[in-house]
C-alpha cells in the first residue's frame, strides 16, 4: 500500500468518498450503480475499485458492526517504549495479534517517552488486560515501560474530513 | 441475531470480493441467497448492529496531514478546554482518557503547515502544551469483531 495514486483515480477517490457518505447502496451490481454515477463503464469502476484497494485508498468495501451493540465495550490504548531497533522487528507483530486493531510507531517526545501504540477492545476490562499482558509477553526485554490509557469518555467523534471536499469521510 | 447473520458479519468485516458480481460470489461462499444476505444487511443496519456498510477509505492516502495529540488538562478546566476543540473544524475525534494526559484528539487539515498552526492554536487558546504525536509507521490498521 505504498506507491502514488495517479492525479485522476484521486480525483474519483474523492468521488467516491462523497457518492458513499451514506454507504454503499444494497443492490444487486454495485458497481453498475457507482459506474453510472461516476459516469464510467461498469468494467473500469471495478477496476477503479481495485486499484484503489492495491493502492491502500480503499481498505476494503466491509460492513462496520457498531461494537457496543457487539458487546464490546472497552477499549485500551497501550502505548510502549520499545528499543528503537527492535520496534522495527516487533510492531508488525504487534500489529499481528487478532485482539489489535490500530497499531503505529510515533516519535518520543519530551514528557512522553512511548513509542509504539496498540489499540484494544474487548467485552470487559479483564479481557484488555490480558491483551495488553499478550502484548509486553511479545515484547519481551526490548520494553521498557508501559501503559493503557483506558477511554472514560467520547468527547467529540466528527470522523476525518476530507480535505477540499465537502463530505465527511469516515476513517472507522 | 442468527448463525447466518453471524457469519455473514464476520465475513464482511473482511470486505465484500472485488469481483463482477459480488453478492452471487458471497452468496456462494455463505451457502446462501444473494437477495436474502443484502436483505439481512440491511435489516443489521436497520436494528443499529452494523453502522456501516461501504468502502472504507484511508482518508490520509486522499490527501491531507493528521495527527494524533493531547492535552494535560487540569480537572476544573476540563469542559472548557473540550469545548475550545469541540468549535474547532480540524478537530476530528476527542476522547478522555484516564492519564496525565487526559485528552487524547485526531487533528486533520489540508496541509503539514495547518497542522502546526492548529497546535498553536489550541495552545493560544488554552494556556496548554500539546503534545504531538504524528505516527511515523503504520503497522496495521483492520479493526475485526468476531461474533
Amino acid at each position: 500500500m505504498s506507491g502514488c495514486i495517479s492525479p485522476s483515480d484521486l480525483a474519483q477517490a474523492r468521488r467516491l468518498v462523497a457518492l458513499t457518505d451514506a454507504g454503499l447502496p444494497l443492490v444487486e451490481d454495485p458497481w453498475a450503480w457507482l459506474a453510472e454515477r461516476l459516469e464510467l463503464d461498469v468494467e473500469a469502476t471495478l477496476a477503479l475499485l481495485q486499484r484503489l484497494q492495491a493502492d491502500g485508498a480503499i481498505r476494503r468495501i466491509a460492513a462496520v458492526p457498531n461494537h457496543y451493540r457487539l458487546g464490546y465495550r472497552h477499549n485500551g490504548m497501550t502505548v510502549w517504549d520499545v528499543d528503537d531497533e527492535a520496534l522495527e522487528r516487533l510492531g508488525p507483530l504487534v500489529g499481528a495479534q487478532p485482539f489489535v486493531s490500530h497499531c503505529y510507531r510515533r516519535p518520543r517526545q519530551p514528557g512522553w517517552r512511548y513509542n509504539l501504540f496498540a489499540m484494544v477492545h474487548g467485552r470487559n476490562a479483564d479481557d484488555i488486560e490480558r491483551d495488553r499482558q499478550a502484548i509486553r509477553t511479545l515484547l519481551g526485554e526490548v520494553c521498557r515501560a508501559d501503559e493503557m490509557l483506558v477511554s472514560s469518555r467520547i468527547l467529540k467523534k466528527t470522523g476525518l474530513r476530507l480535505t477540499g471536499a465537502s463530505s465527511p469521510a469516515r476513517q472507522r | 441475531m442468527d448463525e447466518l447473520d453471524r457469519r455473514l458479519i464476520n465475513r464482511l468485516q473482511r470486505g465484500l470480493p472485488l469481483v463482477r458480481r459480488p453478492w452471487e460470489a458471497l452468496a456462494q461462499e455463505l451457502d446462501a441467497d444473494p437477495a436474502v444476505l443484502r436483505a439481512r444487511i440491511q435489516a443489521l443496519l436497520d436494528d443499529g448492529t452494523l453502522t456501516r456498510f461501504g468502502p472504507m477509505f484511508d482518508i490520509e492516502r486522499l490527501g491531507g496531514a493528521f495527527t494524533l495529540a493531547a492535552l494535560s488538562v487540569p480537572e476544573p478546566r476540563f469542559d472548557a478546554v473540550a469545548a475550545v476543540l469541540e468549535a474547532m473544524p480540524e478537530v476530528a475525534h476527542n476522547y478522555r482518557r484516564e492519564h496525565a494526559w487526559n485528552m487524547w484528539f485526531v487533528l486533520g487539515c489540508e496541509t503539514p503547515e495547518g497542522i502546526a498552526q492548529a497546535i498553536a492554536r489550541i495552545e493560544a487558546l488554552t494556556g496548554l502544551e500539546v503534545l504531538n504525536l504524528p505516527k511515523e509507521t503504520t503497522y496495521h490498521v483492520g479493526l475485526h469483531f468476531p461474533v
